[in-house]
């Protein structure tokens, strides 16, 4: 699919995927996809279980790497250069990219704690950088004030959606440029829900967000553009409201509608 | 015969078998304890043996169980936990691993007799070390080494999957993550293991007599001999040099074992409770 | 970048050679005992060190018939007393008692595992064998006080296996037998253990390793003599209490065929763990063989 000629934004494209094949043993996963992802922008990848959705997104970040016969053929080009080259720095690249998984999953330990594991172990060390951090992070995501007079007490004793709050500030503690979601909100109440998407709104000022959601509304309501994918294919990409309105493909009609799914 | 008055005799058999168990183990060790526990005091424990033990204390022994126990966990602990940080996160299941698993199964079995022999022939004997802490904490850290490595690998199996893909998407390396998020949470079923090694450890005898030999006095150095609680008590037994001495040498050693099974349940409860 | 990758590779390999350590020390183990005790064996021949029933050392006659009968009497008798004790806790345990009671015996029967061979040799002397000697006669120490001392502690192995075996029996046995009307008992009887079957065969198989290769209580309780044993009540010597006996003073010729004694005793004992291994792994054996 063409890369969308915004004239308001002459900047490379943060992410550009050339013929992304991925393999999982001699399954295929994704099939040649092909797109682009602008900076700052929240970009929504929707489509059925099992599209390749989450495939395409722990691309992104190598994730897919850890599980055994994992393959990827074609290009994936981060700011300008292709993630699978042999002397890609993954570490580095996953700092980069931070990533928020369906179900929350805070360590057990405490908020503190939490929020600066990431940073520990890039090798910040001076208590007052942390503390900084921790603020900073909390603020960000609407934390703060709920949980600024226990940051030493346990992370398990949040609620789903402010676990998943924090996990989200867990990975901006990184300075991430891109921060990747995948299904984010599926398991929460629908107020939580709601102060997630409006702190993606607030985060796309300077990060590029990319959500992978199986809820089309949800992509309605808060991507710029989206992509669809149905059984490892690219079917179409392009701004939101011109898809979910007019979509070009019959097939991207049929799961708009609801007649799969 | 009415399958309801089967049940009845049925339940009836197991019931008796069970408390015929129970109660063999509940007689063994109140019978030691009564007739040992007069015999400890703070000199028993606090006094070297005098006279081949006929008379003093156990002191020594105390020291030769504590410093060849510890020596051998020292010895078993890295071995065993590296391995099954190996087995569960650096590799998957192939046929390395089928063998060092079948390595380990094996080393389990074998009995500690034979342990003492190969322990008497390789550190004793061909590498001159003579009966001494050294050849006596190899010879035990090996036997020790198949159940740590067993309870590690369960305890390290058994942290959710999910804090691994978080601590990778946070920018860790492998040993980061295995290091700041896996063994911490594993820690306290490694604990356990070791624990039970200790219990194991501390009542072995014929690997130990052959190994570490028979030595009174306290040992001076790793090359020194050094006797055990359960090594004094069988030649106090066995010679009969001192029954009462005897009596007193195995109720320190019941002591000992019921205080480490209480402290590994308490730590397991306390283990399960936290994940639960 | 290279430097991570290279570090990655340096602890992983790092790690092998620490996993490498139990399989080396079993190599070890075994190529030493061999080859300290194979020489011997075929210079006064494989069969009359295996059936010669003449053990004398200072004549130079080394036959280990009567250690290897005793070995088998002393395990077999083990057995006898073991497994039906055994099996009924086990089958008590996991079909006929409440989740309490059950919390309140496993750790109870643990602790028997946990109690030194040493002391139970003891107290099979000090009690045991003075009662045999009173009411059934002979010296006491015998192939029964030692059978009844080794059926003690195998206990603890082969409840604790025979419970994980009926455990991981799926729930859907039990329930359906009770659909279809029957008692607990027959339940138990007629699909619970029969579906165990493999495990509760393998805790045997290793209990009698087990029995096979206990040293310090039966040297306390067997008597010790080098003796084809004629009945419970004779004396008996085993071939672990064989070595252990005269490992202190032997040399020469004498320490090499105690050696060969452990050659014979490992052969056995692997031969045994793999046959446990080999019926654990069968359908219907340990849950987490089976999925």
């Amino acid at each position: 699919m063409t890369p969308m000629t915004d004239l308001t934004d002459l900047a490379p494209p943060a992410i550009r995927a050339r013929g992304l094949s991925h393999f999982f043993g001699s399954v295929q996963t994704l099939k040649s996809v092909t797109l682009d992802i602008w900076p700052h922008e929240i970009f929504g990848i929707i489509g059925p279980a099992g599209s390749g959705k989450s495939t395409f997104l722990r691309s992104l970040n190598r994730l897919n790497d850890l599980i055994r016969g994992s393959r990827v053929e074609g290009r994936l080009e981060v700011e300008g250069r292709n993630i699978y080259d042999p002397g890609t720095n993954v570490v580095e690249l996953r700092r980069r990219l931070g990533m928020v998984f369906a179900t929350p999953v805070p360590l057990p330990r405490s908020i503190f704690e939490n929020i600066v594991f990431g940073s520990r172990l890039a090798g910040v060390r001076k208590s007052g950088e942390l503390k900084e951090i921790v603020r900073d992070c909390l603020e960000k995501t609407s934390l703060w004030e709920e949980v600024k007079d226990r940051l030493a007490s346990s992370a398990l004793k949040l609620s789903g959606g402010q676990q998943q709050r924090l996990c989200l500030a867990r990975i901006l503690a990184l300075r991430p440029d891109v921060i990747l979601l995948d299904e984010p909100t599926s398991g929460l109440d629908p107020i939580s829900t709601m102060k997630i998407e409006e702190t993606l709104r607030q985060l796309k000022r300077d990060y590029t967000i990319i959500l992978v959601t199986n809820n089309t509304k949800q992509a309605g309501r808060v991507a710029d553009r989206t992509a669809f994918l149905l059984a490892g294919e690219l079917v179409e990409v392009g701004p939101t409201d011109q898809m979910f309105t007019a979509p070009a493909d019959r097939r991207t009609d049929d799961y708009l509608r609801g007649r799969f799914g | 015969m009415n399958p309801r008055r089967e049940q009845k005799i049925a339940a009836g058999v197991l019931w008796f078998f069970v408390l015929v168990t129970v109660f063999i183990l509940l007689f063994m060790i109140f019978f030691i304890l009564r007739k040992g526990l007069p015999v400890l005091s703070l000199s028993f424990l606090a006094r070297n043996p005098v006279d081949m033990g006929r008379a003093g204390g156990i002191f020594s022994t105390i020291i030769g169980t504590i410093v060849l126990t510890l020596a051998a966990i020292l010895i078993a602990t890295p071995l065993g936990v590296g391995t099954a940080i190996y087995l569960t996160e650096y590799t998957w299941e192939n046929r390395l691993t089928r063998v060092i698993r079948f390595g380990a199964e094996c080393l389990a079995g074998i009995p500690s007799i034979i342990f003492g022999l190969f322990g008497f022939i390789l550190f004793v004997t061909k590498l001159g070390f003579g009966w001494s802490i050294l050849s006596g904490s190899l010879t035990l850290s090996f036997m020790l080494l198949p159940t740590i490595i067993r309870t590690s690998e369960e305890a390290i199996r058994s942290v959710p999957k999910d804090f691994r893909e978080v601590s990778f998407s946070l920018g860790s390396t492998r040993w980061q993550m295995v290091t700041r998020v896996i063994l911490p949470s594993a820690l306290p079923g490694i604990v356990t293991g070791i624990i039970l090694s200790v219990g194991r450890a501390i009542g072995e005898t014929a690997a130990v007599i052959f190994t570490a030999g028979s030595a009174l006095n306290l040992p001076t150095s790793v090359f020194s001999s050094s006797r055990t609680m359960s090594v004094h008590f069988y030649i106090l037994a066995r010679e009969g040099i001192s029954l009462d001495n005897a009596y007193g040498t195995a109720a320190v050693l019941i002591i000992a074992i019921l205080g480490i099974n209480i402290l590994t349940y308490s730590l397991m409860n306390k283990y399960i409770r936290k994940f639960q | 970048m290279n430097k991570l990758d290279r570090n990655e590779r340096l602890v992983k390999l790092a790690l092998l050679v620490l996993a490498f350590s139990a399989v080396a020390v079993l190599a070890v183990i075994t190529v030493f005992i061999f080859s300290e005790g194979t020489p011997i064996m075929f210079r006064h021949g494989l069969g009359k060190f295996l059936f010669g029933s003449d053990w004398y050392p200072s004549e130079n006659s080394f036959g280990l018939l009567p250690m290897i009968v005793g070995s088998l009497f002393v395990t077999f008798g083990a057995l006898v007393i073991g497994v039906p004790l055994g099996l009924a806790c086990a089958i008590f345990l996991t079909e006929f008692s409440s989740p309490r009671l059950r919390r309140v015996l496993k750790p109870v029967i643990e602790l028997l595992a946990g109690i030194p061979s040493v002391v139970y040799g003891f107290i099979g002397v000090v009690i045991l064998v003075p009662f045999i000697r009173t009411t059934l006669g002979g010296p006491g120490l015998s192939v029964l006080a030692a059978s009844i001392i080794l059926g003690i502690m195998i206990l603890p192995t082969i409840i604790s296996i025979s419970i994980d075996s009926l455990q991981a029996v799926p729930r859907s046995y039990r329930e359906g037998s009770i659909a279809l009307g029957t008692t607990r008992w027959q339940t138990t009887r007629m699909v619970m253990v029969p579906a165990a079957r493999s495990g509760i065969i393998a805790s045997i198989v290793l209990g009698m390793g087990r029995a096979i290769g206990e040293t310090m209580a039966v040297i306390m309780v067997a008597g010790n003599a080098v003796a084809i044993p004629g009945s419970p009540l004779s004396p008996v010597r085993t071939l672990t209490s064989n070595i252990a006996l005269e490992m202190g003073y032997a040399s020469g010729e004498h320490r090499q065929a105690l050696f060969a004694t452990g050659v014979i005793l490992f052969i056995i004992i692997m031969i045994l763990n793999t046959i446990a291994t080999a019926s654990s792994r069968r359908k219907g054996g340990k849950g987490k063989n089976s999925r």
